[in-house]
């Protein structure tokens, strides 16, 4: 990991207030692997104080991009940068996703999507072809990130919260028919998205398919400094830790490994 | 940044940045880490020179393993953060064995944070410390507002910290600080019972205890409820306290709260602290000790102030 300041190459809105942002980062693009991500500073000033962790959602040659929505002050800072500004970030960080002999499913739900492109890509490359589903509130959403899903070829499937596009519903719904198309098969599942969507994904998998989650906390230093980023374990590991935390046992943890909350 | 420091050698040669604090401590510069915001030093050496620092300060040591709070831990204000980490730490005999040795292997002073529940754990783990080799000073933390017991009742009853603070001072040779709390009436009367029970210098303000309400959910943000309040938002704060402070005592003070800039570093020498410590900063930019080092550097050379002691204290006038 390293602590680099960078020129961002584009920054294109998608609509539905979601930017993807394409850093020039030579060093992060050659180290990162699918799961992990970067700290991002946004606005030179005190408020934001704290960095933001991004997943990286594509690494293509050099550049490595992030996929995120404008929420709050720091999503803000960064939609208004432009090509040739330069952005502090930190990376590669934390683990990353542990492929696995296919069948694979990734399913993902709005920004969660993000690093499950960076996967989907590691797969293809390795002769993999995973399975994909997304979901997203609305058509506008889902038409933010889907082109880039679609331009893969691996067979997909979508849902919007709205019905605009796609299944009316959660993408959720369409995970166990998936599964449960021929026994025999060990699927692999692979998600990231809102937390009712992954405790839902983890319901499903327990104790017949493994499933990997990406979790997203708070977080101010993504290098194991902070001690914040805190989710609890199922079990007391070994050392009689309660808790995980996600920038240094994760961000990708076995679904099993958490102790989802309702 | 480097070619432009070794351009400088020469020059920075002639500034000299040692400060004393306390108990026969030297340090070649004012900068230090804050306990709690730099882990255990190797999750900081892809980013600062560890050899360069002042001292680290490394994340608060108790007795046995605590597993610390339920999340969520932290919350972002404005200028800020709120923390309630609730101490999780490896405890001290795996701070001996498994981070000690690397923390050993450089050149800069090594200072322990240690908290307990009671006297004697503190008594205790001053002992244990003092067998080993490669720790330079202690430093008592009596004032942290995440735990339940202990700690904050040391840090906010002047009696209480001086009785803590004498038998730590007899259970250890090493330098003792003892870290204060920022959440008392009267800041001066802790140093001064810091002073009493034997403490070699003081280091101050730890958070101010605050928190954050979700307005969706319409509960508090942290599972602790309330929390530990720093970075920038609390410096105006924390030099007030450092300046009370070293009125009140004869003992070097070290000063802490919201420091994340060379500029803030020199408010707080100039308040008269004797040497600084950074914490949130290391959040947001890991690479800030050593900014913070050099910017001091070149402040003392474009003034040309030969040793940084002289200026401890400075914006006191004829004090």
């Amino acid at each position: 990991m390293i602590q680099v300041k960078r020129q961002i190459i584009l920054n294109e809105s998608l609509g539905a207030d979601i930017y993807r942002l394409s850093i020039q980062a030579p060093e992060i693009a050659a180290a990162a692997q699918a799961g992990q991500f970067i700290m991002v500073k946004a606005g030179m000033g005190f408020d934001p104080l704290l960095r933001r962790p991004f997943s990286i959602h594509q690494v293509e040659g050099d550049e490595i991009r992030i996929l995120f929505k404008r929420l709050g002050k720091g999503t803000a800072l960064l939609s208004k940068l432009n090509a040739g500004e330069r952005l502090d970030i930190l990376g590669p960080l934390g683990n990353a996703f542990t492929l696995k002999q296919p069948p694979c499913c990734l399913i993902g739900g709005g920004m969660g999507v993000a690093p499950l492109l960076f996967l989907a890509q590691t797969m293809l490359s390795r002769g993999i072809t995973p399975h994909i589903l997304l979901g997203a509130r609305n058509k506008e959403e889902l038409m933010a990130f889907l082109p880039a899903f679609q331009a893969l070829g691996c067979p997909l499937q979508y849902a919007t919260d709205d019905g605009s596009m796609g299944q009316r519903g959660f993408i959720i719904e369409a995970l166990p028919p998936l599964l449960a198309k021929d026994n025999k098969v060990k699927w692999q599942v692979y998600s990231c998205g809102p937390y009712p969507m992954m405790r839902a994904v983890a319901a499903i998998c327990h104790s017949k398919w493994p499933c990997q989650v990406s979790m997203e906390t708070m977080m101010a230093c993504g290098i194991s400094a902070c001690l914040g980023c805190t989710v609890t374990a199922r079990n007391t590991n070994e050392k009689g830790g309660q808790y995980l935390h996600v920038c240094q046992d994760g961000p990708v943890f076995a679904a099993d490994r958490i102790e989802w909350k309702s | 940044m480097n070619n432009k420091n070794n351009k400088n050698d020469k020059n920075d040669r002639m500034q000299d940045l040692r400060v004393d604090i306390g108990g026969g401590l030297q340090l070649k510069n004012p900068v230090m880490t804050a306990s709690g915001t730099f882990g255990y030093g190797r999750e900081f050496e892809s980013f600062a020179d560890l050899d360069n620092l002042g001292a680290i300060v490394v994340k608060g040591i108790s007795l046995r393993p605590r597993p610390g709070n339920p999340p969520p831990r932290i919350v972002e204000t404005a200028c800020g953060m709120l923390n309630a980490i609730g101490l999780e730490n490896v405890g001290l005999e795996a701070f001996i064995k498994d981070k000690l040795p690397y923390l050993k292997g450089h050149k800069c002073p090594l200072i322990v944070n240690v908290l307990g529940d009671s006297i004697e754990e503190y008594r205790h783990l001053a002992a244990g410390l003092d067998q080993e080799e490669g720790i330079s000073a202690l430093e008592l933390n009596i004032s942290c507002p995440n735990v339940k017991k202990g700690g904050v009742a040391f840090g906010s009853q002047p009696g209480l910290a001086e009785e803590l603070t004498s038998t730590v001072r007899q259970a250890t040779s090493l330098p003792l600080i003892v870290k204060l709390s920022p959440n008392v009436s009267d800041i001066g009367a802790m140093a001064r019972a810091a002073e009493a029970g034997g403490a070699n210098a003081v280091s101050l303000i730890n958070t101010l205890i605050g928190m954050a309400i979700d307005i969706r959910l319409r509960r508090p943000v942290l599972a602790n409820i309330t929390g530990g309040l720093s970075g920038p938002a609390i410096k105006p704060v924390a030099l007030r306290m450092v300046w009370q402070a070293a009125d009140a005592v004869r003992i070097p003070v070290i000063g802490i709260g919201g420091i994340s800039t060379w500029q803030d570093a020199m408010e707080f020498i100039l308040a008269g602290a004797s040497a600084i410590q950074v914490g949130t900063a290391n959040f947001f930019n890991p690479a800030s000790v050593d900014e913070i080092q050099a910017g001091i550097r070149r402040y003392m050379r474009e003034n040309n102030i030969d040793q940084l002691q002289n200026l401890i204290g400075a914006a006191k006038g004829g004090k």
